[in-house]
C-alpha cells in the first residue's frame, strides 16, 4: 500500500474512534452546540437592541461575528480532546504502532470538523429563528460555509498543538479557551474597529477573526447596518473573502508541521 | 559496527536516560536471543518502564544505542514499530470503544484489512475471556478485564517481539495464571518477549533470563537458578515444640550448617545457611533425634529471588527504595485500577 494511502486509512480510523467516542458521550457535544445557541440570543437580544435604531439589521450583522467566534472555539475543542487521549495513554499505544505519524492529528481535527458543522447547522437554524436570512446567491452561501468550515479546520491545528503543549486536560481547559476571548473579541466581530485604540485597532483589522466574520456577512449577503456601514479602509476589511482564506491557508501552512513535529516528541507524561 | 545477529531479538547498548536530575537509566546492557523471555525485574523507579519505553520507540535515550529485531531504534522507529507489540504498564484502552471495537481499531492500525481485523479482534476476545463483554463499552470493565484487553492489543499484529510492563499488576490470580499461560503460548509460537515485572515469582516462573535493575542500572543477570547461587547454597529450617529445645538446636545446626545459625524465639525456629542440602538435613535429624528433640516442621528452602534481591541491593523487592520520592508513581497505579 502506498504511503498516502495508509495515511488516509489511519487518519480515516481514528477519525472513527473519535466519533464513536462523541456518540457514545452526547454530552461532549454540549459545548459545541448549545455555546452558539446561547450566543445567537445572547447577542441578538441583549446587544441587538441596544445599538442603532434598527435592531433587525444590527442582529442580522451579528451573526456573521458569532459565525466567525464559534468556529474559532473548535480550537478549543481540539486542545481538550488532544490532552484527554494523551492523559489516558491512548496516543502511547498509537505512537507504538506502525501507522502514519501525522494520522491521530488529521483524524482529531476532522472529527472535531463535523463536530463543528453540527454546531453550524445548530446556530444557522437559531440564526434564522431570530431573523436572519441568507440573502445571497446559493453558490455564494456554498462558499460562505465552505470557508467557515476551512478555518474551523485551521484552528483545530492551532488547538493541537496547544493540547499537546498542556499535556492534561486540566490545563488544557483553561489554556484551550484563554487565548480564544482576546482572538475573537479583539475584532470587528460584532463592534467596528474604528472605536479600538491605536494597538488593538492593528490587530483587530488583521485580525483572521475579523476577515471570516466580515466574509460571512458578504458571503450570506448581510447588509451592515447604518452605523457600522462604512466598511473600514484597512485592505483586509476591503478584501475579506480573499484575505479570510489566505489567514486559513497561511495558519496551516505554519501549524501542521508544528503540531505533528510536537506530536513526534511528546510522550503522554 | 555491522548490524547484530539475527538470533538477538533485542540488544540495548548503555542506555542513558536522565529527566532533569532523575537519572532514570544510568548505563543499561541488555541483550534478549529470539524466542525467549527476559524478565526485567526491579522495585518502584528502578528504570523498568523508561527502558521499554525507549525499546519501543516511545522516547529517546540521551545516550547508547538499541536494537530491536534488527532495526535502531532511533533511527528506524517504523521498522521497529513494525515488530512489535506492546502492552505499557497502565492499560491504554478506548474507555468508551467496545473490548471488539478497540482491538478492531489497532488491528487496522496494523494494516489489517476489515475482515481480518474483525476476525483477529473476535479471536483474539476469546482467548482472553472477554468474549461476553466483547461488546460493552471498556468503561464498564474491571480493571483485570481492562489489563487483559490492553495484553490483547500487544498481540493483534502476531509481533516477533513483545513488550509487556507489569503484565499481571493488578490482576487476580486467575487472571495472572491465565497470562502465563499466554505468554508460554507466544513463545512456542517463537515469539521474543520482554516482561518487566516485581514478582519474583513471576520472572522465576517465565523468564529464561532475569536481569536484575535498580536505579538505572543492571546489578545482575542470570537464569534464576545462577542468581540463586549467587546467593548462596540452601537454608535449612527447623521449627520445634518447647522453647526450651531451641538452644540444642542451634548447636546442632552449627555443627551441620556452614554459616552461624539464626534463633528465631518467638516462631520457634532455628535456621542455618547448608551447602550439602538433603545431607545436612538427615544429618541434623538424627542428631536431634538422639536428643530426643522434638521436631515439628523441618524444611529445606532454596533461595528465593526474593533473598538474591535482598542480598543484591540490600532491600527487598517489594520495599520503595528509599531515596526514592514516590507520590507519583503511587497516585498512578493507584488510578490505573
Ligand atoms: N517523564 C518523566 N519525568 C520525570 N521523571 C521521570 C519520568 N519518567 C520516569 N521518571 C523517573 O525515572 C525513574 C525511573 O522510572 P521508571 O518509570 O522507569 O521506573 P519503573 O521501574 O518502571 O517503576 P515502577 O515499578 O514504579 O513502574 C523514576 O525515578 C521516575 O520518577
Ligand atoms: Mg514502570
Amino acid at each position: 500500500m502506498t504511503t498516502i494511502s495508509a495515511s488516509t486509512r489511519d487518519s480515516g480510523v481514528v477519525t472513527w474512534r473519535n466519533l464513536m467516542n462523541v456518540r457514545r458521550q452526547p454530552d461532549l457535544l454540549l459545548g459545541a452546540t448549545l455555546q452558539p445557541i446561547m450566543f445567537v440570543l445572547l447577542f441578538a437580544f441583549v446587544f441587538g437592541n441596544s445599538i442603532g435604531n434598527d435592531p433587525d439589521a444590527y442582529r442580522e450583522f451579528l451573526m456573521g461575528g458569532i459565525f466567525a467566534q464559534t468556529v474559532a472555539f473548535n480550537s478549543a475543542y481540539t486542545t481538550i480532546g488532544m490532552a484527554a487521549d494523551l492523559e489516558k495513554g491512548v496516543i502511547d499505544r498509537f505512537r507504538s504502532l506502525p501507522m502514519s505519524r501525522a494520522a491521530v492529528l488529521v483524524g482529531r481535527t476532522t472529527s472535531d470538523l463535523v463536530v463543528s458543522a453540527l454546531g453550524l447547522l445548530v446556530m444557522s437554524v437559531c440564526g434564522l429563528l431570530v431573523g436572519w436570512r441568507i440573502r445571497g446567491s446559493v453558490v455564494d452561501a456554498v462558499i460562505g460555509y465552505a470557508m467557515l468550515l476551512l478555518f474551523s479546520f485551521a484552528m483545530s491545528w492551532i488547538g493541537a498543538w496547544i493540547g499537546m503543549l498542556s499535556g492534561n486536560v486540566q490545563v488544557a481547559q483553561s489554556a484551550g479557551f484563554i487565548w480564544m476571548f482576546p482572538v475573537t473579541f479583539i475584532s470587528s466581530a460584532f463592534v467596528s474597529a474604528s472605536s479600538m485604540p491605536g494597538p488593538l485597532k492593528v490587530f483587530a483589522e488583521w485580525n483572521p477573526v475579523t476577515a471570516v466574520a466580515d466574509a460571512a456577512r458578504e458571503l450570506f449577503g448581510n447588509e451592515r447596518p447604518g452605523v457600522l456601514a462604512a466598511r473600514p479602509e484597512s485592505w483586509p476589511a476591503q478584501h475579506a473573502v480573499l484575505f479570510a482564506i489566505v489567514s486559513c491557508v497561511a495558519i496551516l501552512v505554519i501549524f501542521t508541521p508544528i503540531a505533528v513535529a510536537k506530536y513526534r516528541k511528546v510522550a503522554s507524561k | 559496527m555491522p548490524p547484530p545477529a539475527s538470533s538477538i531479538a533485542v540488544r540495548a547498548e548503555a542506555l542513558v536516560k536522565t529527566f532533569g536530575s532523575t537519572r532514570a537509566l544510568d548505563g543499561v546492557d541488555l541483550e534478549i536471543p529470539a524466542g525467549t523471555v527476559l524478565g526485567l525485574l526491579g522495585p518502584n523507579g528502578a528504570g523498568k518502564t523508561t527502558t521499554v519505553r525507549i525499546l519501543t520507540t516511545l522516547l529517546r535515550p540521551d545516550s547508547g544505542r538499541a536494537f530491536v529485531a534488527g532495526h535502531d531504534v532511533v533511527a528506524d522507529p517504523d521498522a521497529v514499530r513494525r515488530s512489535i507489540g506492546l502492552s505499557g504498564q497502565y492499560a491504554a484502552v478506548d474507555e468508551h470503544l467496545t473490548g471488539y471495537e478497540n482491538l478492531y481499531m489497532v488491528g487496522r492500525l496494523y494494516g489489517k484489512n476489515r475482515t481480518d481485523a474483525a476476525a483477529r479482534a473476535r479471536e483474539l476476545l476469546a482467548r482472553f475471556r472477554l468474549q461476553d463483554s466483547a461488546d460493552r463499552p471498556a468503561k464498564t470493565y474491571s480493571g483485570g478485564m481492562r489489563r487483559r484487553l490492553d495484553l490483547a492489543g500487544a498481540l493483534v499484529a502476531e509481533p516477533a517481539v513483545v513488550v509487556l510492563d507489569e503484565p499481571t499488576t493488578g490482576l487476580d490470580p486467575r487472571g495472572r495464571l491465565d497470562t502465563w499461560e499466554v505468554i508460554g503460548e507466544l513463545v512456542a509460537d517463537g515469539a521474543t518477549v520482554l516482561l518487566t515485572t516485581q514478582y519474583l515469582e513471576e520472572a522465576d516462573q517465565l523468564a529464561d533470563k532475569i536481569f536484575v535493575i535498580d536505579h538505572g542500572k543492571v546489578i545482575a543477570d542470570g537464569t534464576a537458578d545462577q542468581l540463586k547461587a549467587q546467593v548462596g547454597g540452601e537454608r535449612l529450617e527447623i521449627v520445634v515444640g518447647e522453647p526450651g529445645e531451641l538452644a540444642a538446636v542451634a548447636q546442632v545446626l552449627s555443627e551441620v550448617g556452614s554459616d552461624e545459625p539464626v534463633t528465631e524465639d518467638h516462631q520457634r525456629r532455628v535456621h542455618v545457611k547448608v551447602d550439602t542440602g538433603p545431607k545436612a538435613l538427615v544429618e541434623a535429624l538424627r542428631r536431634l533425634d538422639q536428643q530426643s528433640v522434638t521436631v515439628l516442621d523441618v524444611a529445606l528452602h532454596r533461595p528465593t529471588l526474593d533473598d538474591v534481591f535482598l542480598s543484591l541491593t540490600g532491600h527487598s523487592a517489594e520495599d520503595e527504595p528509599t531515596a526514592e520520592p514516590e507520590g507519583k508513581s503511587k497516585g498512578r497505579k493507584a488510578k490505573s485500577r
